[in-house]
């Protein structure tokens, strides 16, 4: 139990992170020009509702006071109101998390999908054609616009053939899932021709590692090496390639949800940028930032419960 | 040259020399003007006269494509170079100061690299307001993480170097052996860097201009075309096809070059 030490110790690390998480986002709703107390409730707020928010904010008082009220607030789960919804930012979010988060998922697991057997491909097949096309096709997949790429896909599977819905999310789990498909394959072919550069390698390390040798030496076939021994192993790093990528993914899906009408996060982020909702926007990069934190925690838990090498 | 046994730096190269040569002739090419509408002309097919077609206004989409190199070519090229430029000058300072210094400026750059990199640069343009300006803006502020972090780690590791305890035993000036010894030893895996960076920016600038937040209408810019093209997807696919594949074009010979560079100079990411 030695090695799982770092997962009482980490949060204490995090501090610092999350101290300034909430600096950063406090500071950004802080510099829009005008009256805190207008932006905070909106241009038709009335005498009273901005009394009353002056001195829930403290607002009269010095810069590091109004933090301090902030965080005090924050604590209490109070994230401010949003003016276009007229409700409060924590729950609105939180009727938002689930489209991003299974858009996330989906994300992930279709880029495993299409990057494992094109990683396995171009391994085995190290320098010859396959290798090169897949090379030279993973280095587009890492160039393309997620939000061409998903009309495109409109254009293919939804208008042309007729198979996927063309936006929204639906109510039940097979509407939900087929309103997924699109989406979730628009960020996984970004991200699978990341995925198979660093699998590849992998498999390739792995290929010629002593455990295959010795596997080999056995007597083992060759597909069986290397799908047991193999291809494991070279998963491992995977798992915190994604959580270094989670950012971008996760500007991924925000732009996705643009093109899709996915009511998650990131629509809720955009929509609230142009309505200028701040506290919607303030509410939405700080739960962003801490998902960020939280993912990179649990790949370390996961690549040590994975590898009993590794040592954190 | 080595060129010659790199078909693919080749054909990068040739990619980026083409959109910079496009950016800079659009005026002489550009068979129309790029914002005039026709409004006998709108949503025609491709043809001979409009060879990727005309959008809802009647313009020529190709002309928009030609004129849109301009700005993209601008994101991507801008959009990294400040934030180079900021990033190797903290990363440096950090890197060969050490202490409190490094110590404050490294948790400055995790809680930035905390935010995923498009909400944090939307959150910024909220507040500045929409355009190409405010994108520069926070690109500066944004983008300057990654550059800082990996020159640094460049640094700590280069000074320790005989060439470096050489330089200070014979009395040079700190700025002399940051600026003239250590920075240029430690440039090569950030230009790799750049190039990689380069598609990242320019995907970035040209979804922030999708979503509306970038680079303005009527202006000609692939991010903003495919985002007017989106309600005629269905009908007049070419508004916006074409715009869609000059970006993966752009970002492919950036990518091409970028692997080329970190194969020669011994860089792997």
């Amino acid at each position: 139990m030695h090695r799982y030490r770092f997962v009482l110790l980490r949060p204490l690390q995090f501090l610092p992170v999350l101290f300034g998480i909430s600096i950063i986002t406090f500071v950004l709703v802080r510099l829009i020009p005008g009256d805190p107390a207008r932006i905070l409730l909106g241009a038709r707020a009335t005498p009273s509702a901005l009394a009353r928010i002056r001195a829930q904010y403290g607002l009269d008082e010095p810069i590091w006071t109004q933090y301090f009220y902030f965080l005090k607030n924050l604590s209490a789960g109070e994230m401010g109101r949003s003016t276009v919804f007229k409700i409060d930012v924590l729950p609105l979010i939180a009727s938002r998390i689930e489209p991003t988060l299974a858009l996330v998922l989906t994300s992930v697991l279709l880029s495993l999908l299409i990057a494992v057997p094109f990683a396995a491909i171009s391994a085995r097949r190290q320098g010859r054609a396959a290798d090169q096309a897949i090379r030279i096709v993973s280095t587009v997949g890492i160039g393309l616009p997620p939000f061409w790429l998903g009309l495109v896909l409109i254009l293919v599977f939804s208008v042309t053939l007729g198979w996927l819905p063309v936006s929204g999310y639906g109510e039940t789990l097979p509407e939900k899932l087929s309103h997924l498909v699109l989406p979730g394959l628009t960020v996984a072919l970004s991200l699978s021709a990341v995925l198979t550069r660093s699998l590849r390698a992998g498999m390739i390390a792995g290929l010629a590692s002593d455990v295959a040798t010795a596997a080999r030496a056995r007597g083992m076939p060759e597909g069986v090496v290397f799908w047991r021994h193999v291809v494991p192993n070279a998963l491992v790093p995977t798992v915190n390639l994604l959580a270094v990528n989670i950012g971008w993914l996760i500007g991924g899906t925000v732009v996705v949800e643009s093109v899709f009408a996915l009511p998650g996060m990131g629509q809720l982020l955009v929509r609230g940028i142009f309505s200028r909702d701040y506290m919607v926007v303030q509410g939405v990069a700080m739960t962003f930032a801490v998902a960020t934190v939280l993912v990179n925690f649990l790949a370390d838990i996961i690549t040590v419960a994975l590898d009993p090498r590794v040592k954190l | 040259m080595q060129i010659g046994r790199r078909p693919m730096l080749g054909f990068g190269l040739a990619l980026l020399a083409g959109a910079l040569l496009v950016a800079l002739a659009a005026p002489l090419i550009a068979p129309f003007d790029p914002i005039f509408q026709d409004g006998t002309m709108r949503l025609q097919p491709p043809s001979l006269a409009h060879l990727f077609g005309t959008d809802n206004f009647g313009r020529d989409v190709l002309s928009r494509v030609i004129w849109g190199a301009r700005i993209d070519l601008q994101i991507a090229v801008l959009g990294v170079v400040f934030p180079f430029l900021i990033g190797t000058a903290i990363g440096t300072l950090a890197g060969f100061f050490g202490g409190w210094v490094d110590a404050v400026l490294m948790r400055i750059i995790d809680v930035i690299l905390a935010f995923p990199f498009l909400v944090l640069m939307l959150s910024i343009i909220a507040i500045l307001g929409p355009g190409l300006k405010s994108f520069f803006i926070a690109m500066a502020l944004v983008g300057w993480v990654s550059y800082a972090r990996l020159i640094r780690a460049q640094i700590l590791v280069l000074k320790t170097q005989d060439f470096a305890v050489a330089a200070e035993s014979l009395g040079f000036s700190r700025m002399r052996i940051m600026f003239r010894h250590l920075l240029p030893n430690a440039l090569a895996g950030s230009l790799v860097f750049v190039m990689s960076d380069a598609v990242l920016v320019l995907l970035g600038g040209a979804a922030i201009s999708y979503i509306g937040l970038g680079v303005q209408p009527p202006v000609a810019e692939w991010g903003v075309m495919v985002a007017e093209g989106q309600a005629f997807v269905t009908t007049a696919w070419w508004i916006t096809v074409f715009p869609g594949l000059a970006i993966v074009l752009l970002a492919f010979g950036f990518s091409l070059v970028g692997d080329a560079l970190g194969d020669l100079l011994g860089v792997r990411e």
